[in-house]
């Protein structure tokens, strides 16, 4: 396998009840490659809280995922406001969310933190008003 | 502890999962806000939650874990249902609230999972 497996997925924005779809479709498909179900967990709770960010921070997004022999990279890109301070933003804690998202049971300020926990790479490029590319990296060995 | 003494311990109603009763289960989190919930990786086996939507099931899905408490008589949509049915998940509904509901099944024995 030099080539990779790749999957993509296209983000709703407006509906909040079927935020995470693509999370547990990667989930489906990496099981089907008989990837260990450890290293699925993390990639699955990193690929579903940035899947959720986009949905409630960005108004829905794209997101790519490729299997590679060594690692699993997930890209996640959106075309939504940006985030003005990225070294705030990944504190554990701080979180934008409004009310109403949090009563969705999301804005603990906990999943960009998350979503480095559990990757072995993460990078974050985003300008304000254009958008954010999310590049998570999971190694495979 | 089986997930059937889970259920005793709470007096609580099996909305789906019937034949996985049996299941053993090591550890819960009891959380309102998800991203808590899946901050802590390490083979959560319970959830408990007074928040209802699909997203609950998602996270439970994500984080493999196989038992989903709904506190204080909050009750899962069909749709919730059909979601935690195909992953093979049991959901409890209890009326108790969330701290007496953590608190039966701590003294009951169900430990919590070493953080991270
Ligand atoms: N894709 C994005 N576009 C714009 N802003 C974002 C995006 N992702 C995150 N942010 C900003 O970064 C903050 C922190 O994100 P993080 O995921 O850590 O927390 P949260 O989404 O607010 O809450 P939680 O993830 O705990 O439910 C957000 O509140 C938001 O301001
Ligand atoms: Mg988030």
């Amino acid at each position: 396998m030099n080539e990779a497996v790749r999957f993509h997925f296209v983000v709703d924005g407006e509906d909040f009840t079927s935020a995470g779809q693509a999370s547990v479709q990667v989930k489906k498909n990496l099981r089907r490659l008989g990837i260990p179900p450890e290293i699925i967990r993390k990639i699955s709770i990193a690929m579903y809280e940035g899947e959720i960010n986009m949905v409630i921070h960005a108004n829905g997004g794209e997101a790519e995922v490729l299997v590679y022999e060594d690692r699993v990279e997930m890209i996640l890109t959106d075309r939504g406001p940006g985030i003005a301070n990225i070294e705030d933003a990944m504190k554990e804690g701080y979180s934008t969310a409004p009310d109403n998202v949090r009563s969705l049971g999301f804005g603990a300020g906990m999943g960009l933190p998350n979503m480095k926990r559990y990757t072995d790479g993460m990078k974050i490029e985003s300008v304000v008003g254009e958008g954010t590319t999310i590049t998570m990296t999971v190694n495979l060995t | 502890m089986k997930i059937s003494v889970i259920k005793d311990l709470l007096d609580a109603e099996v909305v789906c999962g019937e034949e996985f009763l049996d299941h053993e289960v090591h550890s819960a989190c009891g959380s309102d806000m998800m991203s808590d919930v899946l901050a802590y990786v390490k083979d959560q086996a319970v959830l408990l939650t007074g928040l209802v939507n699909p997203q609950v099931i998602r996270t439970a899905e994500m984080m493999d874990m196989v038992c989903i408490v709904f506190v204080r008589s909050k009750t899962p949509s069909e749709e919730m249902i059909r979601l935690a049915k195909e992953s093979d998940m049991v959901i409890l509904c209890t009326k108790k609230r969330m701290y007496e509901a953590c608190g039966k099944l701590y003294l009951g024995g169900l430990g919590v999972s070493a953080v991270k």
